[in-house]
């Protein structure tokens, strides 16, 4: 894992002491609020419907287990209890006190942690593939140059107020876990004609009010002209990017109105300019960056015992089935614990089950955690001989759940339970339809599905790119809640259609349990996924069963 | 004709602690809607609503809310506005913790 050198150290540091007397200014009256906002947000504090909210930035989801037990201790000293892990693989505390983040800040500062750039119209944590590093599909592991490009965007003094936010993600792997057709720049890792690594390089793709699918600014990027080429796209992205109407200040408009062949004009003319500027110096820090991430010790030993434990344990053996992921070294498996434990809030972990993953972690996954996107955490390096007892102590936290990629592994937003900016619940809507999956005993026998909820147009919860979507609205003073279907987060990145007018709350349930009923009754056989059978016959089938034959095309 | 105007009361979050507080008649802020200040007529709602921005050294981003007027004083309208009076619906963590809050 990358450690902060001197400069980092002093930096963070700095950025407390100065939050800190800026805290304290708008306490004392010395500064207003709208001085103060603008800071708090640089910060990570936002103002949430019930209390303070703190968004803590992990880069590319990676975490120590010295990092995840300091998440662990903050939760329980300064907040509730728990964490919220994110659809950006942040954190979010949902109920620290104004005169205590300070202290929360400085705490994160311990473990090489911060809160900066989680908000504004900034460059925002850059995400990366969560089983990077790990993933048999890898061509090499994006970290470092995740790594690279969180240095030179931190407190890049150019990008500090961009037009909006921009959000940057990062895979390695040909099969993209990292979404990266639905961000502002997604670097998919490629190899050249001569065997080189470079990026395919994806601009425009992003979700809320108006969805996009990124489109390919350069087919191949080599890997030496990452950083002055990014630089080149935010660059002309800040001088032509909308500041009129923040509906349309995102790239995916600018790219919209401006056409893709104009940016990229403007791109490479000015990505020419900035190359001759690096001089090399990121090259020099790429190469000691790639230092910090070195492939594990792999141990080798016996897994005989793991096979024995299948055989003895039908509960390990399913979550085996499901949680488990093939790792580059054939001995060794990529483990995903499943933050959504029946009855459990999506993406939630208390301090004792990070305590416990920080324990597995440290014990038998060479010391790391990572965060996906899909709000689990996943031990990327684990001896298959390891798995039952690791499987075992889960168990003991209510880690255990056997579900990864089936119908009750949400993604939810947090919702008009915590956000001001949402539009109705999230977390009671994806508790229900897990509770009543678990009731019929389908989900295994459904098999692979996204169902993700977003308790606004802003989509945090990544609703148009699930197979079932669910955004939540607020209809007349009530919550109201439309389905998208056909959605796709992957490398073949689709948005999802609308299948008509919404539910009220107390029949979204249902009108999921007939999209299920549906797929079951029409798919082909049990290795047709629900979207490859939507793709084969469609939206009407699904609308027919949402509405009934002929209700269908009824106004919203 | 203007519109019948529906009664209100100013709502803020709290600077120190960030939850849903409530202006008072007394001019205070209490966390409890029951004890809000009724509004009755726009001028008073706009008036009252201003100075209450003026306290930004207590409360922030203050706002009138719509109110319906229940057998224990003033009650939430909106379900956004339900939810500020008890806290998440996932944990019992919020104005619901205490005793005095009705759910």
């Amino acid at each position: 894992m990358y450690r902060y050198n001197d400069f980092d150290h002093g930096f963070v540091r700095e950025r407390v002491r100065q939050f800190r007397s800026q805290v304290q200014a708008r306490i004392d009256g010395v500064i207003s609020e709208d001085e103060f906002k603008p800071l708090r947000l640089m910060n990570g504090l936002y103002l949430q419907l019930h209390a303070y909210m703190l968004r803590v930035a992990i880069p590319y989801g990676t975490l120590s287990s010295a990092q995840m037990r300091a998440l662990a201790m903050i939760s329980q000293r300064w907040d509730k209890g728990y964490g919220h892990f994110t659809t950006r693989q942040n954190i979010q505390y949902n109920w620290p006190k104004l005169r205590d983040v300070p202290d929360i800040l400085s705490d994160l500062a311990d473990v090489e942690m911060h809160a900066i750039q989680t908000s504004g119209n900034t460059i925002r944590n850059i995400t990366a593939d969560h089983f990077a590093g790990a993933a048999r599909d890898e061509i090499a592991d994006p970290r470092p140059y995740a790594e690279l490009i969180r240095q030179w965007s931190t407190d890049h003094p150019e990008f500090q107020f961009l037009p909006r936010k921009f959000k940057i993600a990062v895979t390695g792997s040909s099969d993209d876990r990292a979404v990266t057709r639905a961000h502002d720049i997604g670097l998919r890792m490629a190899r050249g004609q001569d065997g080189d690594i470079g990026f395919e390089v994806i601009v425009g793709g992003g979700l809320g009010r108006t969805p996009v699918i990124g489109e390919v600014l350069r087919e191949f990027l080599p890997v030496q002209d990452l950083l002055p080429y990014i630089e080149a796209i935010v660059s002309v992205y800040n001088m032509l990017g909308r500041r009129d109407n923040k509906y349309k200040a995102r790239i995916k408009i600018t790219v919209r109105e401006n056409g893709i062949d104009k940016i990229r004009e403007l791109v490479e003319a000015e990505f020419i300019l900035r190359r001759a500027s690096f001089g090399g110096a990121d090259q020099e820090l790429l190469a000691r960056i790639k230092t910090a991430f070195p492939a594990p010790d792999f141990i080798d030993a016996p897994i005989a015992n793991f096979k024995t434990a299948l055989a003895a344990n039908d509960d390990f053996a399913t979550w085996v089935e499901t949680n488990l992921s093939p790792h580059k070294n054939p001995d060794y498996a990529i483990v995903t614990i499943s933050l959504k434990t029946l009855g459990a809030t999506p993406g939630d972990a208390t301090d004792t089950q990070m305590q416990v993953m920080a324990n597995l972690a440290e014990q038998f996954s060479h010391d790391e955690l990572r965060v996906s996107h899909e709000q689990n955490i996943i031990l990327p390096h684990v001896h298959k001989s390891h798995l039952a007892e690791i499987y075992a102590r889960l168990a003991d936290v209510q880690l255990a759940a056997a579900n990864v990629g089936l119908a009750s592994d949400f993604i939810a937003c947090p919702g008009m339970d915590y956000c001001t900016l949402a539009t109705a619940r999230s977390i009671p809507i994806a508790q229900e339809i897990a509770a009543r999956i678990d009731e019929l005993k389908i989900e295994r026998d459904v098999g692979l599905l996204k169902i993700k909820i977003s308790g606004c147009i802003n989509a945090c919860g990544h609703h148009h790119l699930a197979h079932i979507g669910i955004l939540g609205l607020d209809r007349a003073g009530v919550e109201n809640y439309q389905i998208t279907l056909g959605g796709d987060a992957t490398q073949n990145a689709e948005i999802g259609k609308r299948a008509g007018p919404g539910f009220p709350a107390d029949e979204i349930v249902s009108a999921i349990e007939r999209l299920l009923e549906a797929y079951l009754a029409q798919r082909t056989s049990r290795t047709e996924t629900f979207l490859e059978t939507y793709r084969r016959i469609g939206i009407e089938p699904f609308k027919i069963a949402l509405y009934g034959d002929g209700k269908a095309n009824h106004a919203a | 004709m203007s519109a019948v105007f529906k009664p209100k009361a100013v709502t803020a979050n709290d600077l120190l602690e960030g939850d849903a507080v409530w202006l008072n008649v007394a001019g205070g802020w209490t966390r409890d809607i029951r004890k809000a200040a009724i509004i009755e007529d726009e001028a008073k709602g706009q008036s009252l609503l201003a100075a209450a921005l003026q306290q930004e050294d207590v409360v922030v981003d203050a706002y009138l809310a719509e109110i319906r007027i229940g057998e224990d004083g003033p009650e939430p309208v909106h379900f956004r506005e339900v939810f500020r009076t008890r806290g998440p619906s996932n944990y019992r963590h919020g104005k619901q913790e205490a005793d005095n809050v009705p759910l």
